[in-house]
């Protein structure tokens, strides 16, 4: 069976020749959830974004279902992949239900479905579709905009959801919510999920598999039960550095990753 | 009093009514003109910055100059209402073009991405996400652009368009402040109720940010 999504042997590299990512090769099973790790600067947010063209790989290729991503037009990709990112992105001038339903209504379903649809959803991500549907963006809280970016970025039932440090700017409780909602979530979705973080436990937490990036290249690939108890000098390393971090609470840092 | 505006009231109705016409009218083209071009600045930034120098020489010719200087062309010298219009279009270009160019640019680059990255194409980006959001901005533009077109159009009466600015002339040839007064506070107030209708429409176009923030 070919994998759900997968990437052969990704480089990147800006203008200026320095390489963003080296190398990367990926497959993720259908189904699954893998968890790209790794600090600001390591490449996680670039290789994540070569899945939708976003940004395309310098050499390499991505597949979708074993088929390469340049052989589907790029309106038709990424409405098959749910996308969301830490800030959510919700449009400010459409309702919640508008915002859930946005990517519906641009391949023209009629507005009955849309709305059924988005009431589903909202309930599917905990928010009650009768108090929310006709909110604002600017009417929620932090944790409620990041499950209606959630609900938009399951709308049109995508196989595959890329999440791009999707609870990095949350609270800690709330994030830990979010964390539990998504995992039930996902055990009722077979959505293949792609997820990046810099957080350690959010990783353990919610993947079934961790790939660990450093400057652009593989460090350590591993199942979510080898990773934790694995000797291996690079994912201490990083266990050290991120427990030092999270003692000392320091405010995580944005990934820029240096693109765009 | 009353009997001036026995004698005027009718001839004040009538170039009021022509005034709106010439403004409205170069209003229109001038809309039409500016905002797609400030879309397609946006889309290519490097004309940005040549483009809106053009606009802005244009705005810098003195009104009775820029009429003189159309007078003699084929077709538009024909009738003193075309220079006019033509005139107050090129006024009118600048505060639409760069406001409609700021106000798309200035859409949280965010919003943008995520539009690009859930499948919208880009004529659907445009109209649902960019122009909505940006139309606050562009109507800004809209108003500053009718209200110095309402101001300026009484300067098109040199060159015989019409317009209230007729009855300033004429007050100012035959020193009579009442028909200088009869020309300048219509227009004045005209341009003040543009400033408002224009003024309220924007505000209800205005967008808080999804985090509550800003506006």
């Amino acid at each position: 069976m070919s994998a759900a999504l997968e990437f052969r042997n990704i480089s990147v590299a800006i203008a200026t020749g320095r390489l963003l990512l080296k190398d990367v090769s990926l497959a993720l099973e259908e189904g699954t959830v893998t968890a790209i790790l790794g600090r600001s600067g390591s490449g996680k947010t670039t290789l994540l974004r070569t899945a939708n063209r976003m940004i395309d790989p310098t050499s390499g290729e991505v597949m979708v279902g074993g088929a390469s991503i340049k052989e589907l037009s790029l309106v038709d990709l990424r409405r098959q992949m749910g996308y969301v990112i830490q800030e959510t992105g919700l449009f400010p001038h459409f309702t919640v239900e508008r915002n859930v339903g946005i990517v519906l209504e641009a391949e023209r379903q009629p507005r009955s479905q849309r709305i059924q649809r988005s009431t589903g959803l909202l309930q599917l991500v905990g928010l009650d579709a009768a108090a929310f549907a006709h909110r604002y963006p600017h009417q929620l809280s932090g944790g409620q905009r990041q499950r209606v970016g959630l609900a938009r970025a399951l709308a049109a039932e995508p196989k595959i959801l890329l999440m791009d440090e999707p609870f990095g700017a949350l609270d800690p409780l709330t994030r830990a919510e979010m964390q539990d909602m998504l995992r039930d979530l996902l055990k009722q979705l077979r959505t293949t999920v792609l997820l990046v973080t810099h957080d350690l436990d959010e990783a353990l937490y919610l993947a079934d598999r961790i790939l660990l990036l450093g400057d652009g290249r593989v460090l350590a690939d591993l199942a979510r039960d080898e990773f934790l108890q694995s000797e291996m000098p690079e994912i201490v390393a990083y266990a050290g550095a991120f427990r030092r971090g999270q003692s000392a609470a320091m405010v995580n840092p944005i990934d820029t990753d240096g693109i765009e | 009093m009353s009997s001036f505006l026995s004698q005027y009231g009718g001839e004040i109705a009538t170039l009021t009514l022509e005034h709106l016409w010439l403004t409205g009218a170069a209003m229109l083209f001038a809309t039409l003109i500016a905002v797609p071009a400030g879309i397609w600045l946006t889309r290519s930034p490097r004309w940005a910055k040549p483009v809106i120098g053009v606009a802005n020489v244009l705005q810098t010719i003195p009104s009775l100059a820029m009429f003189g200087f159309l007078l003699p062309l084929p077709w538009l010298g024909e009738r003193a209402a075309r220079i006019a219009i033509v005139a107050l279009t090129a006024y009118a270009l600048l505060p639409i073009l760069r406001n409609t160019y700021a106000g798309i640019r200035g859409i949280d680059p965010t919003l943008n991405e995520v539009a690009r990255a859930i499948g919208l194409t880009d004529a659907q980006r445009l109209f649902k996400i960019e122009l909505p959001l940006a139309a606050s901005f562009i109507l800004a533009g809209l108003r500053t652009a009718t209200v110095t077109c309402i101001g300026i159009a009484t300067i098109a009466a040199a060159v015989g368009a019409g317009g209230l600015g007729e009855l300033i002339f004429r007050g100012v040839a035959s020193i009579d402040n009442r028909l200088v007064m009869a020309g300048a506070i219509p227009a004045a107030l005209l341009a003040l109720a543009a400033d408002a209708a224009l003024g309220s429409l924007e505000r209800r176009f205005r967008i808080p940010n999804a985090d509550g923030s800003g506006q």
